[in-house]
């Protein structure tokens, strides 16, 4: 399959991962807003930390607000990553790659994109609840990710598409559980407190996490959820999970059954290792935090591997001497 | 229940493709005519709806060059079609055929013996001085000695109800993915029409495209690809279309690489010879090394490749030469001097500036003349003389008067009208027709074109750059 249509496939299916994705945060402050303590002020500053964009978000706006913040990280054109800006990549990266798609994936894209345009025309971010708009968004990725594994091919596109999507959903799960290090407790004592297990909780049902959590472990506690999101082997979400998925894709991509044939194969098959040798003591007699810090890191050089494995332009040089 | 009524509209002034007079329908209308009057206003308002809503989700979009990047529109689609009977048809079909065989051999004869111009057919600098003349050309015999395989050819429709070619397009004419789409979404809007009036269907373009692209290398499976210059050229969607219909790659520039030269695609497996590239690129951005040096579009050493003949390109470069507008003033003596015959559609009347006597006219008539810049398309770098403003008519009179050589005159044609959908009633707009031409082994003309139509009350500009919509076009059975 051509370079720049891998290319394409691996980042619109990222794109629109991460618009659902930030879609997601949206409604995990909410609910950790609504689950604090009435004398604990609404916190909306750990959202902006966790997506990265913190310095961004300081130069442009001089105060944390609610609405501010729900504009950047939704709305906001010069946020490259806000959702606003996701789909409108994600389309354009469709648009290229039209003729990959079906019809019906290419209608959805569509719909997602208007009902976006049509959410900054009517100022969505000022709604009384912009949940029900980030809803409409999360639910229109979703169906999309639905029509795209009932008409696509399983062929290399489906493959790259597949591992943007699980490296980003890898990504934006590790950072929802990172929220919860920036988010202020207002005393270390509240550790373990009801207060701490309800913010938990509203953090698992922010990644559709809390039935499969319960049916596992049923009691809360702080290590048994992040074992569950970081670890867990069978839930959908959890970042051992997707890694394992990616490699079986980028296993099919290559061919290869073990070892690694190039560099992407290489990245990835060391950090699925690393956390399928490791239990959630190890992590966080490491900090938990500090490990969240390093996996990413980790994941962005997997990024940029498989970029210089497959997509970038290799013939640059015969080009000029043809 | 208000119903469509066309007790008020207004056939006067213009030959109108519905009525021949306030009260006589034409043949070909009777029955949609009946059909409509049988319809409620408010029915016929809510299909042209959904229609519009259907094209945006189909994603049927076109950039405007002059806006900016990543603005989008549709070509609105007028649901009420533009109706040909059979008989005319074949006449045109017959007349296209004729015109673009003469034409391939013209430019076959330009870029190798030149018998037209030793002859005195035609003046040499004019056609040298062509802007899509290429030197780089000379002596090229590109498969079949066809140069343009794909062309579109311009017909309007004159006041004394004959068809007239307004221009011919040979190198990228685009709106074919319109003529398409438009019937698959009239066919959801007027399905019961579709079973009473036997409209020839256009569904086979692509099949047929795919064969011609094939027939052009002499082995089977050849490798097919449609080149485009990317997402934001306002025809994008219709590479993309066109592409996913044949079941061919869709290639940007920076996708190929030449090698030895051989024209291979990048892929994550390795490099992938390709054999037949359907380009909607530009001559002069297909190969820095040779064209445009500027050019991030193309691929170096591309033009190299099709020379050796390595690789097809479609349609040819240099094929522009003979849609040049100057040149068009020529093609009845071109057509007669290549295939002894008359031509089957007429010219439009063209005055050349080049040419003194025509100079001294144009100059002195501007306000009741059309003016067309020689390499200009899309309805830009024209004059209306008698819609246009005195300080316009002066703009025109310097640019003629510092290079004649790039402008044309013709008279105003009132285009004819077909009646369209507007706010509060119906009311008649005009239009022209692009009929649409495959040149392979044999030409095909397909039974349907896209009609292009100004939406804004009285204007002449169809172009949808400009304001103009579409309509479907429908061709009878006899």
């Amino acid at each position: 399959m051509l370079s720049r249509i891998a290319d394409s496939m691996y980042w619109m299916n990222r794109y629109v991962e991460r618009a659902e994705n930030y879609a997601r945060f949206m409604d995990v402050n909410f609910n950790l807003s609504l689950e604090s303590a009435p004398d604990v002020k609404q916190q909306w500053k750990p959202l902006v930390d966790i997506t990265g964009d913190w310095p961004l978000y300081e130069s442009l706006y001089e105060t944390v607000q609610k609405e501010k913040v729900i504009y950047f990280l939704g709305f906001d054109p010069q946020n490259p990553n806000s959702i606003y800006n996701s789909i409108i990549k994600a389309r354009e990266n469709a648009r290229a790659i039209r003729p990959e798609l079906t019809k019906e994936v290419w209608e959805q894209i569509n719909h997602v994109y208007f009902l976006m345009k049509d959410g900054c025309k009517k100022k969505s971010w000022k709604n009384k609840d912009p949940r029900i708009f980030f809803n409409k968004v999360k639910e229109g990725c979703q169906l999309l990710y639905g029509i795209f594994t009932t008409t696509i091919s399983r062929n290399d596109g489906w493959h790259f598409g597949k591992i943007g999507q699980l490296i980003e959903r890898a990504d934006k799960t590790s950072r929802v559980l990172d929220v919860k290090y920036h988010i202020l407790l207002s005393t270390p004592n509240d550790i373990g407190s009801p207060l701490d297990l309800a913010q938990w909780a509203a953090l698992l049902k922010s990644v559709s996490a809390y039935d499969m959590y319960r049916k596992k472990y049923g009691r809360l506690t702080t290590l048994n959820i992040c074992e569950f999101l970081i670890l867990d082997k069978v839930f959908p979400r959890s970042i051992n999970f997707c890694l394992i998925q990616a490699g079986k894709s980028l296993n099919t991509i290559t061919g290869l059954n073990d070892g690694y044939s190039n560099d992407a194969e290489k990245q990835l098959g060391k950090l699925k290792a690393q956390l399928q040798f490791v239990d959630i003591h190890d992590i966080f007699s490491d900090g938990l935090h500090e490990y969240i810090d390093d996996f990413q890191e980790k994941l962005n050089t997997i990024s940029t591997a498989i970029y210089k494995s497959f997509f970038a332009n290799k013939y640059v040089e015969s080009n000029i001497k043809t | 229940m208000q119903r469509v009524s066309f007790r008020d509209y207004d056939v006067r002034g213009f030959y109108d493709e519905m009525f021949s007079g306030s009260e006589a329908v034409r043949p070909s209308y009777r029955l949609f005519k009946d059909f409509l009057e049988k319809t409620s206003w408010k029915k016929l308002k809510s299909l042209q709806h959904s229609t519009d809503r259907a094209q945006l989700s189909l994603g049927m979009t076109f950039n405007v060059y002059s806006d900016n990047q990543g603005v989008e529109r549709i070509l609105h689609l007028d649901i009420i079609p533009r109706i040909i009977s059979g008989e005319k048809w074949d006449h045109l079909t017959k007349g296209l055929e004729q015109r673009i065989v003469a034409l391939n051999l013209f430019i076959h004869d330009i870029y190798n013996a030149q018998k037209v111009i030793k002859d005195n057919i035609i003046p040499k600098d004019l056609v040298l001085s062509c802007a899509s003349y290429l030197k780089q050309c000379i002596g090229l015999k590109p498969p079949k000695n066809v140069w343009s395989h794909i062309s579109g050819t311009d017909l309007i429709r004159g006041g004394d109800g004959n068809f007239y070619v307004l221009e011919d397009n040979l190198r990228c004419p685009s709106g074919v993915s319109y003529m398409l789409e438009n019937r698959e979404i009239l066919k959801r809007t007027f399905p019961e029409m579709f079973e009473q009036l036997k409209v020839r269907p256009v569904l086979d373009y692509s099949h047929c495209l795919r064969d011609m692209l094939e027939s052009l290398t002499d082995f089977e499976g050849a490798s097919i690809v449609v080149l485009t210059p990317g997402i934001y050229n306002s025809a994008y969607f219709e590479h993309a279309y066109l592409a996913q219909q044949m079941g061919a790659e869709l290639v940007e520039g920076r996708d190929l690489v030449v090698q030895n030269g051989y024209v291979y695609m990048i892929t994550t497996n390795g490099l992938q010879k390709v054999d037949v590239i359907y380009r909607r690129v530009d001559d002069a951005f297909i190969d820095p090394l040779v064209f445009n040096k500027n050019s991030l579009l193309g691929t170096p050493g591309l033009f190299e490749a099709y020379l050796k003949g390595n690789v097809v390109l479609v349609n040819a470069p240099g094929a522009g030469v003979a849609d040049d507008k100057a040149v068009y003033a020529y093609i009845p003596r071109l057509i007669k001097y290549y295939l002894n015959e008359e031509a089957i559609i007429p010219n439009i009347k063209t005055h050349i500036c080049s040419e003194e006597k025509d100079f001294k006219y144009v100059i002195e008539n501007l306000e009741n003349l059309v003016v067309k810049q020689t390499d200009g398309s899309g309805g830009y770098g024209m004059l209306i003389g008698p819609h246009a403003t005195r300080a316009e008519i002066a703009e025109f009179k310097e640019k003629v008067k510092n290079n004649p050589r790039n402008y044309i005159a013709q008279p105003m044609i009132s285009l004819s009208r077909v009646p369209t959908l507007c706010e509060n009633e119906i009311q008649g707009r005009h239009v022209d027709l692009r009929p649409y031409i495959l040149y392979g082994k044999e030409v095909r003309v397909i039974p349907g074109a896209l009609t292009r139509v100004a939406l804004k009350k009285g204007s002449l500009v169809v172009n949808s750059s400009q304001g103009g919509g579409s309509k479907d076009t429908w061709v009878l059975d006899n």
